[in-house]
């Protein structure tokens, strides 16, 4: 899942789909914790899975507002645009 | 009184640095006062030294005065000190005297130039380096002075440096007298290495001690320290640079190239005397290398018609004698020599310099005529001076030291008949070249009329030198003997064959003959020089006497054009560039480096994921 | 127990690839929820269930309604599905597949000494419960702050200061409505020409 997540992100372009593919490579984290903590019989699988989610949801909420602040200076949601700190 | 010694070269010093620092504040009047009024101060002190020394001579007839130690460096302990002996005192005193006479002409002389101050200032700084030379008491101290009288030479020649033919004139020179310094360079290595010591008299009683005649140490050690006179000096086969150093004004011309500075090859040999005693093939070269200047010069100073270029290679010739006398044996003749060669010399420059003033810059004496009436000073004292040069008998100090000269060649005991002919042959040629340059000067029809006439300053060091060198002969005996207390006394072995009455006769019929094939072809049937050079046999020899002998040619095929060469392959310097290659290499590591940084986050996380992996695959590999 | 945790993990993977290749952003968001609730059953079976419900509620109940929100207010439509089929072409794929399967390889051999032994008893909310008011409650309150921070911080970027002028911080032009607003997307160059 994870990979099929960076796969996902170094191939798109559209801003959207790379924080959609963000999200799959976090649940894929989230997801080999529970299965640890399960493995073992501990809630500490689950508590860090708690952890990435607040994470993620907190995450979710700066970058979407960072998107329309972009989408609404550049006009346009190409992450290849947003390159100014090149060279 | 005699502990004024330090004094003679601290005035002109002191006074090159004040013209230097303040020069442009004072006034020409100033700077004449200061510059000439130092060397005056000069003579002044030398002479009260030379009073004091004369009077009441010092312990070993010699005076040692120390100011300090320069260096003290692992055995290596070079003083600034001062060495008054009878051959130094000589030396500083015709150096200072004449040197004094040189610049109130110069006052005069130069008067008008832009660089006025800057010439006092060299002028003075060349004179206390060379009685820095003159009075050292260790050969490092000598160095210095050495270096001292070069560089200066090089700021003088080049004086007026907008002409970029003067500057070529003094970078030759200065370079060629450095291959002379660098030979010189490596006796002092040498002697320091072998003997342990630089200090001059007691490195000749080391050496004395520890050499055996004719050992190889003394012999390599004497042809260097004989290679780096040659290169002052300007004997063979260093001698291309003297006649061009003829760019610089006449004064210079005068006190550096005639009198003084080239000498100082002849005072290192002098002083050295025992290593080269101790050597008698180096000094069989040093007399091989003055007949051959001697000769070489004088055939050359016959085809010039730049005045001054013929004086130069009289000058030349003249120091031929002196090393001449110096190979076979005759310390006190060339010192003597020396003396009268300074006197006449300068003056001859100096009268030069008159003429060239007189007609507007004038340099060619086939322009020149007929100036026996326009400038009857410089042309009484010229006549004196030329007679002095060629070696008119009994009359002119000329011919007595450079007839001791000629017969020592013939009795002394590395004296050789071979020697004594060819010196008879340079008195035959010095008199043809002298008494041609006089009568196409100074007689015949009227060329270029005079415009200036000399004013006192000018005249009265020419009187005062054409004194010198009619009486300066009569002091034979006094100086030779005063002389004898540093340098041996020449020991006169083969006297069979020929005497000392016979070898002067002869030199006075030379001086006839030559003065009179310079009446006939110069004077009289002037024609008849023209036809001389108009055959082929004669247009040949004329064309590469004219060039010097072809060694101009020589060093630029062979040195010259080689190392030219050498520079143009390494234009891109392949030193320096290494050094380019490492920021070339930096360049292009920052390049490639910057091409990664695209600003786009896709690359970024590529490079992230790509470098994870690679560690991954690095911690797989390692357990 | 078994059979479930692979059809749901595989309907997990699925769904997943089908996101990836969609060219359409609300499809893709969609089959993203499915992928999102796959494993949240995955969660189940693995005797998570606190996880599962948390999974389902927060992951795909709040987050992703808050991506359609966006998009759904972007009003990016059939302009951007355009410029998705001229971007993905085939090619484009080979780099990072090959990059993300050597990521593979290497997890799975790093993680083969595991034995896979699904264990029994299910760990229930209380167990949870107990871990993060007892040794984790430091993570917990700075898992609040964070969302404080992020609060604050979409709240800021959110706003946009369209109508005061006499905040000209000339570095970007404000476009803003005053532009067309036919061109939505804008076709990528690497010029960001626009944003002088």
């Amino acid at each position: 899942m994870f990979s099929l997540g960076l796969t996902s992100l170094l191939v798109r372009r559209n801003l959207i789909f790379v924080l959609m593919s963000l999200e799959v490579m976090l649940n894929a984290a989230g997801l080999a914790f529970v299965v640890g903590g399960s493995r073992w019989h501990q809630a500490d699988g689950q508590v860090m899975f708690v952890f990435i989610l607040a994470m993620a949801a907190a995450e979710v909420a700066v970058g979407l507002a960072l998107v329309l602040q972009i989408y609404h200076r550049f006009r346009s949601l190409d992450v290849d645009a947003l390159s100014e700190m090149r060279g | 009184m005699i502990g004024l010694l330090w004094l003679i070269p601290a005035f002109p010093l002191a006074s090159a640095l004040v013209l230097v620092l303040f020069g442009s504040r004072f006034s020409c009047k100033a700077k004449a006062m200061l510059g000439a009024g130092s060397i005056g101060l000069s003579a002044l002190t030398t002479i009260l030294v030379a009073v004091s020394f004369l009077t009441a001579p010092p312990a070993g007839n010699s005076y040692t005065q120390v100011l300090w130690t320069w260096i003290n460096v692992a055995g290596l302990e070079p003083q600034i000190g001062f060495y008054l002996d009878a051959l130094s005192l000589v030396m500083v005193l015709v150096v200072t005297f004449v040197g004094f006479l040189i610049h109130i002409y110069s006052a005069e002389f130069m008067i008008g130039d832009e660089g006025y101050g800057r010439f006092f200032a060299y002028m003075n700084l060349f004179v206390a380096s060379m009685i820095t030379l003159l009075l050292a008491n260790n050969l490092l101290l000598l160095m210095l002075g050495w270096e001292g009288v070069g560089l200066c030479s090089y700021l003088l020649i080049g004086f007026w440096y907008r002409d970029p033919a003067n500057g070529r004139a003094a970078r030759k020179a200065f370079i060629v007298t450095r291959v002379g310094d660098t030979a010189l360079m490596l006796g002092l290595f040498l002697l320091f290495t072998r003997l342990g010591t630089l200090q001059i008299q007691d490195l000749m009683r080391r050496a004395a001690e520890h050499w055996a005649s004719g050992s190889t140490y003394a012999v390599v050690a004497a042809l260097l320290l004989l290679g780096g006179a040659m290169g002052k000096s300007a004997q063979l086969p260093l001698q291309v640079w003297l006649p061009d150093a003829m760019a610089g004004p006449t004064p210079t011309s005068a006190l550096i190239h005639a009198a003084t500075m080239v000498t100082a090859g002849v005072y290192l040999i002098a002083r050295t005397h025992v290593l080269f005693s101790l050597a008698p093939s180096a000094q069989f070269a040093v007399a091989m290398v003055g007949a051959g200047t001697m000769l070489l010069a004088g055939l050359s100073a016959l085809t010039q018609y730049d005045i001054k270029r013929v004086l130069a290679y009289s000058t030349l010739s003249q120091i031929g004698y002196m090393f001449l006398a110096l190979g076979v044996g005759a310390w006190q003749a060339a010192i003597f020599h020396f003396m009268t060669h300074a006197f006449f010399k300068a003056l001859l420059f100096l009268g030069a310099g008159v003429i060239i003033n007189a007609l507007d810059d004038e340099h060619s004496i086939f322009r020149m005529g007929g100036l026996r009436t326009e400038l009857p000073v410089a042309f009484w004292t010229f006549l004196i001076a030329g007679c002095s040069l060629a070696g008119l008998p009994f009359l002119t100090a000329g011919f007595f030291s450079k007839d001791l000269i000629i017969w020592e060649t013939w009795s002394a005991g590395q004296g050789h008949p071979g020697f004594w002919i060819a010196a008879m042959v340079g008195a035959l040629l010095t008199s043809l070249y002298t008494f041609r340059l006089i009568f196409r000067v100074f007689f015949g029809p009227l060329g270029k009329p005079a415009t200036k006439r000399p004013g006192y300053a000018m005249k009265i060091p020419l009187m005062v030198l054409a004194l010198l060198s009619v009486v300066g002969g009569y002091l034979k005996h006094p100086l030779l003997g005063f002389l004898g207390s540093v340098l041996p006394e020449t020991i006169e072995v083969h006297t069979g064959g020929l005497t000392e009455i016979r070898s002067e006769t002869i030199a006075a019929l030379s001086f006839l003959g030559g003065l009179y094939f310079a009446y006939l072809f110069h004077l009289q049937k002037r024609s008849m020089a023209d036809v001389l050079v108009a055959n082929p046999v004669g247009r040949t020899l004329h064309q590469w006497w004219f060039a010097d002998w072809g060694f101009d040619w020589i060093y630029e095929k062979a040195l010259v054009q080689p190392f030219i060469w050498v520079a143009q392959i390494n234009k891109s310097d392949f030193v320096d560039s290494f050094y380019t290659g490492v920021a070339r290499m930096i360049e292009l590591f920052y390049r490639g480096l910057s091409r990664t940084e695209t600003g786009r986050v896709r690359w970024y996380t590529a490079a992230m994921a790509a470098g994870s992996v690679l560690f991954i695959a690095m911690v797989l590999l390692w357990y | 127990m078994e059979p479930t945790f692979y059809i749901a993990g595989g309907v997990a993977i699925v769904s997943t690839i089908v996101m990836l290749t969609r060219l359409n952003l609300v499809h893709a968001l969609l089959h993203l929820i499915v992928s999102l609730l796959a494993v949240a059953v995955d969660f189940f079976v693995l005797g998570a269930p606190f996880a599962a419900a948390l999974e389902a509620i927060v992951y795909a109940g709040a987050i992703m309604v808050l991506f359609l929100f966006v998009v759904m207010m972007l009003n990016i439509g059939r302009h951007a599905a355009e410029m998705e089929r001229q971007w993905l072409t085939p090619g484009i794929w080979t780099g990072p597949v090959i990059l993300a399967s050597t990521l593979i390889v290497e997890v799975v051999y790093l993680a083969r000494v595991a034995s896979a032994d699904l264990g029994t008893g299910a760990t229930g909310p209380k167990e949870v419960g107990i871990a993060l008011f007892g040794p984790y409650i430091i993570g917990v309150e700075l898992a609040s702050m964070l969302l404080l921070a992020g609060l604050v911080g979409a709240y800021h970027l959110g706003f946009r200061k369209t109508e005061k002028p006499e905040i000209q911080h000339d570095t970007g032009t404000h476009e803003g409505r005053a532009d067309t607003g036919g061109d939505l997307v804008f076709a990528g160059t690497d010029q960001s020409a626009r944003a002088t």
